[in-house]
């Protein structure tokens, strides 16, 4: 039996040969982290921080995180207090916490130093991406990707003669990109099932994922435009009778009576990804996703160009779009605080914003997004200024998390699962956030 | 193991009919079982559009797109870019054009690898060497309360790994032992320590005392006796319990996802967050997947006399 | 030292490549000394990883400690957390999904690790290799693998459904194994059962191998049928083993944490959320320290009891 410890020692010293060779050498001077999301825009920042390498001779390492798993990670990343990250670009919700518990580096003075002024951006980015308290001019990362709630269709299905005659003659209207929730459905139903290029085709594909936050972002499109607000008058705590209101259980209803008509096959833990990949594969007509993923989309192979097109989040009693988007902030921790100030001092500057807009970034800068030509920039930029005019963000207390994960459980439990109705997932959503304000001694 | 024990039921011999049927069905059981693991070695050899086809390709054109894509990571660009740069330079950026694709660098999949490899044989030397003496102390000597340590010992394997990870991440939270390697060897360590305690002490009760004690007589020390006649003796044992704690330490992922981020995080919770362009890549997750599960299926075949004894703590040794 | 004898001389090189007793009785260490040398380190280190978090936990479950506000005041609630996790109807449900996995689970394996294991044991030509096939799941990263079975678990592209859909003739994508709520818990089931029959017949077949042959032997002199001596000596001589397997898959499958956190993540909705998922959510994403401090204590004390309740039985069984 020596040769069983012969073997260990030799896969020991095999694994580490193999490994060996390929660790990093020892980078030259000084290396900047910057975590984000593992996604189309993260590829779009690596491109453009070559610029910022060749000009201060800092090398860029990245982290990033595919979005099911970003919150967690570097929520306990920042709670465990680790020095992974010297920058982090944090979804807006953390900004509460982050800021609160001093995970964030508080920008204020090092704004006014560098001459970096906060009115050079638009102004509901720097609500939602920088300030905490909200609204107050407390900065804590600078607008770094703007981003809202879309939609994409296949152009070329609705523009096909023979469906959108058919579509016509059954519903007494053009088929066009939809303009409310109802219309949607509609549409999404006339395809669902339907054959087209010999392919089974469905109708939409939209957020249902359990593990973050998918379904709550999926289904908040539906609710803010059936008139859903979280309390009323807003800062009061106010939950029961506005976020069980009439409104927000036609919209929670609408939501389910779309999952259960139009989506694909399996379609029950989705987020965007797994979007992506049924628009991709030529599966669904439409689909909901991020606008950050459009620029990708239209230069796609099979599905870009010409095939495709965008539409703002349909509205039903209000216009409006559940934000995304992030910015991006100091990490307290990190031993490179001065070289990380230093990206985000390049980083704000207009011609890199311009830059990042051209690169497929979404830039938060006036200087991008006020210029007479932007909505030409893109077929989807004009959507673009006008879904980020009317979005709502959720909850951005300290206490999101819990928040979070309770919409997550009742509204899966109902839309997914099919448990109760309606109306008792909401009731038991605004029991659980009663609960959680409680705990906060906020109610 | 299974080979191995065949000197009982001389006697009573099933008949050649019984046999063949029994065998049939447990061969049939066997296919099924490795079914999903050949799966995940052709996985890795296909191209992404092959691995998500409809119906599952059987055969297929094997390329080694989900190993670069493993290794490597890739960005989109268009084709007037692609037309300027000079030839592709290596099978993983000829890969990489084909799909407009330029290759920008390594992917963190060998750190993480390597982490794995640093975690699970630093735990597994400072398990089996604390086991050891230990396991013989328990073994040679009177030790008050002997029972209920070993009982003390073994019960820390009974908390939910997510239990025993909240005071662990305040604890390393306030030593700075978060996402490090050092407190990742650290905590496989002390999960790994019972399991070596107990399987240890079985082994080291099956070597006779009379072995030190004849060598205490010819002069020895306890402890010379210890270096120079019950190691040799427990070399076997050692070894079987050294690869079931580099096992635990290999597959463990409960520990990692939550207290490791980047520097020290292991290959288990990297792997299933392994995305290429759209989705997951599984032809590079199989490819992840097969490197990873090679040492271990490896492992097992050497095992195999040692297996039942591990997995039961030493509670059953035959 | 003035006796030059060869044999003295002999003597005492001898005693020089050996260590001199005289000296090693004196330098060397006393037994209780070595015991207490060897056993400390392992004490030591299992006090500072295991019963000083342990003794944390405790305290921590009694206050409104949360790990994500290190700056706010922490408050003494007492047995709040206790008494609102036990009357929790969120909580009931998980332990409920756990409890209805552990026994769906324990039981498939049972059975079928036993049947394996009769018939492992009749030693067909070349049964040594089909047995370290069938081992080979065990040892594997259950994250890793369960990972891979959700590929697998694809509606459609999934070589599980296609298999299902060739056997029985549904279309491949008229069923969705990880997105239905009523074959979400059966998914985690069969990837279980795939993963660990092995074990339950590895432990089973040490069981069979251990009934001595005159046994049978005398039997066969009594005329017992086959079906007879396999209920009245296989199966109670084999008992202690079998129990003993369904003592640690049953401990495991309490804890079960890696396999359901890839293939479901405790849904669809929540029905496969089991307590380990549960404690998770609470401790690492909502970061209610306090409360999850608490849970963890209640499933920390359901374990040890059950398991000590059991072994208990297993013990009764032995000594018949």
């Amino acid at each position: 039996m020596k040769t069983l410890l012969a073997s260990v020692g030799a896969v020991g010293i095999l694994a580490a040969a193999l490994a060996v060779p390929a660790t990093p050498a020892a980078a030259q001077g000084k290396t900047l982290t910057l975590c984000w999301a593992a996604w189309d825009p993260a590829n779009a920042l690596v491109e453009l921080s070559k610029d910022f390498t060749a000009q201060s001779g800092i090398e860029m390492k990245f982290e990033f995180v595919p979005w099911p798993n970003f919150a967690d990670r570097m929520l306990n990343e920042l709670n465990s207090k680790g020095q992974l990250c010297d920058l982090l670009i944090g979804d807006s919700q953390w900004l509460g916490g982050s800021a609160e518990n001093g995970h964030y580096v508080k920008l204020n003075e090092f704004f006014e130093a560098e001459n970096i002024s906060m009115d050079d951006f638009l102004p509901a980015t720097v609500y939602a991406y920088s300030t905490w308290p909200k609204g107050q001019p407390e900065y804590w990362a600078l607008p770094a990707m703007g981003d809202a709630l879309g939609w994409t269709y296949r152009k070329d299905w609705f523009e096909n003669p023979e469906i959108a005659a058919e579509f016509k003659e059954k519903h007494g209207r053009d088929l066009a990109p939809p303009k409310t929730w109802d219309e949607l459905k509609e549409i999404a139903e006339f395809f669902q099932g339907r054959e087209i290029d010999g392919k089974t085709v469905y109708g939409a594909a939209i957020f249902t994922e359990r593990g973050s936050e998918g379904i709550t972002m999926g289904v908040t499109a539906s609710l803010y435009s059936h008139g859903f607000a979280y309390d009323d008058p807003a800062g009061s705590y106010k939950m029961d009778g506005v976020v069980n209101s009439a409104d927000a259980v036609a919209g929670l209803e609408a939501y389910k009576a779309l999952f259960d008509c139009c989506t694909p096959p399996g379609y029950t833990n989705s987020y965007m990804q797994e979007g992506l990949d049924a628009f991709k594969s030529g599966q669904v007509a439409m689909q909901m996703n991020w606008f950050a993923f459009f620029p990708g989309l239209y230069k796609d192979e099979q599905v870009g160009g010409d095939k495709i097109g965008f539409f703002v989040n349909p509205g039903q009693k209000v216009e409006a779009s559940t934000l995304g988007g992030q910015g991006i902030s100091v990490v307290s921790y990190s031993q490179n605080r001065d070289e990380a100030l230093q990206y985000i001092k390049w980083f704000a500057t207009a011609d890199v914003q311009k830059k990042w807009w051209s690169l497929g970034g979404y830039s938060c800068h006036r200087a991008v997004l006020e210029d007479p030509g932007f909505a030409d920039t893109a077929p989807f930029a004009a959507n673009f200024l006008n879904a980020m005019g009317n979005v709502k963000d959720f909850w951005q207390e300290p206490a999101y998390a819990d928040l979070l994960l309770a919409m997550q459980k009742r509204t899966h439990d109902y839309i997914v699962a099919g448990q109760g109705t309606a109306q008792e997932a909401l009731d038991a959503l605004v029991a659980d956030w009663t609960e959680t304000f409680e705990e906060e001694g906020k109610m | 193991m299974a080979a191995g024990i065949s000197t009982a039921h001389s006697v009573v011999e099933p008949s050649p009919l019984v046999r063949r049927i029994a065998g049939a069905v447990v061969i049939l059981y066997a296919l099924i079982t490795i079914v999903p693991l050949i799966w995940i070695g052709l996985t890795s050899l296909k191209s992404p559009p092959d691995s998500i086809s409809y119906p599952p390709k059987i055969l297929f054109e094997p390329t080694l797109e989900g190993y670069c894509n493993l290794f490597t990571t890739r960005s989109r660009q268009t084709a007037e870019y692609l037309q300027g740069l000079p030839a592709a330079s290596g099978r993983c950026e000829e890969i990489a054009r084909q799909r407009s694709m330029v290759v920008v660098g390594a992917s963190n999949f060998v750190p993480r690898f390597w982490n794995s490899v640093i975690i699970a044989f630093g735990s597994t030397f400072c398990a089996v060497t604390l086991g050891t003496l230990a396991a013989y102390g328990f073994s040679r000597f009177k030790v008050p309360l002997k029972d209920d340590l070993l009982f003390f010992i073994l019960s820390t394997r009974m908390m939910p790994p997510i239990a025993v990870a909240i005071p662990i991440f305040l604890m390393y939270r306030e030593l700075g032992l978060s996402d490090t390697k050092l407190g990742m060897i650290l905590l496989y360590t002390s999960v790994n320590v019972s399991l070596a305690v107990w399987l240890l002490k079985g082994f080291i009760d099956e070597i006779p005392r009379e072995y030190e004690e004849a060598a205490m007589i010819d002069g020895y020390s306890r402890l010379q006796a210890f270096v120079k006649v019950v190691l040799p003796q427990a070399t076997t044992g050692i070894a079987a319990t050294a690869i079931f704690c580099l096992i635990f330490a290999w597959n463990e992922y409960a520990f990692a996802v939550l207290l490791t981020s980047g520097t020290a995080q292991t290959a288990p919770p990297f792997i299933p967050i392994i995305i290429g362009e759209g989705g997951q890549d599984w032809p590079a997750v199989a490819a992840a997947t097969t490197l990873f599960l090679i040492p271990i299926v490896a492992f097992t075949i050497l095992l195999r006399k040692h297996l039942l004894r591990g997995i039961t703590f030493g509670a059953v040794r035959k | 030292m003035n006796d030059t004898s060869t044999v003295r001389r002999l003597a005492t090189r001898a005693a020089e490549a050996t260590p001199p007793p005289v000296v090693a009785r004196v330098g060397g260490l006393g037994d209780r000394a070595i015991a207490w040398l060897f056993i400390a380190p392992t004490i030591v280190l299992l006090l500072a990883i295991n019963i000083f978090p342990l003794i944390w936990t405790i305290y921590l479950s009694f206050t409104n400690f949360r790990a994500n506000r290190p700056n706010a005041a922490v408050e003494w609630l007492g047995t709040r957390w206790y008494t609102s996790i036990l009357t929790d109807p969120d909580i009931w449900a998980a332990m409920q999904v756990t409890a209805r996995f552990v026994v769906a689970t324990i039981v498939i394996q049972t059975v079928l690790g036993f049947l394996l294991a009769v018939l492992i044991d009749k030693k067909f030509r070349g049964h040594g290799f089909w047995t370290t096939l069938i081992l080979l799941p065990m040892m594997l990263s259950p994250a890793v693998v369960g990972n891979f079975w959700t590929f697998l678990f694809q509606p459609q592209i999934g070589l599980f459904n296609y298999a299902v859909s060739f056997v029985t003739g549904l279309p491949p994508s008229s069923f969705q194994m990880l997105g239905d709520v009523s074959l979400a818990p059966w998914a985690i089931a069969i990837v279980d059962t795939w993963m660990w029959t092995p074990y339950v017949m590895l432990i089973c077949l040490a069981g069979l191998r251990s009934i001595p042959d005159y046994i049978y032997e005398a039997a066969e002199v009594d005329r017992a049928s086959k079906w007879r001596q396999f209920w009245s000596i296989t199966l109670p001589m084999a008992l202690p083993f079998i129990m003993l397997a369904v003592l640690f898959r049953g401990i495991e499958n309490f804890k079960m944490f890696d396999m359901v956190n890839l293939l479901t993540g405790g849904g669809p909705g929540s029905t496969t959320e089991v307590a380990s998922i549960s404690l998770k959510r609470e401790a690492f994403e909502k970061w209610r320290t306090g409360y999850s401090s608490a849970f963890a204590i209640i499933l920390f004390v359901t374990v040890f009891g059950l398991a000590n309740i059991y072994v208990k039985a297993l013990n009764r069984v032995k000594q018949r």
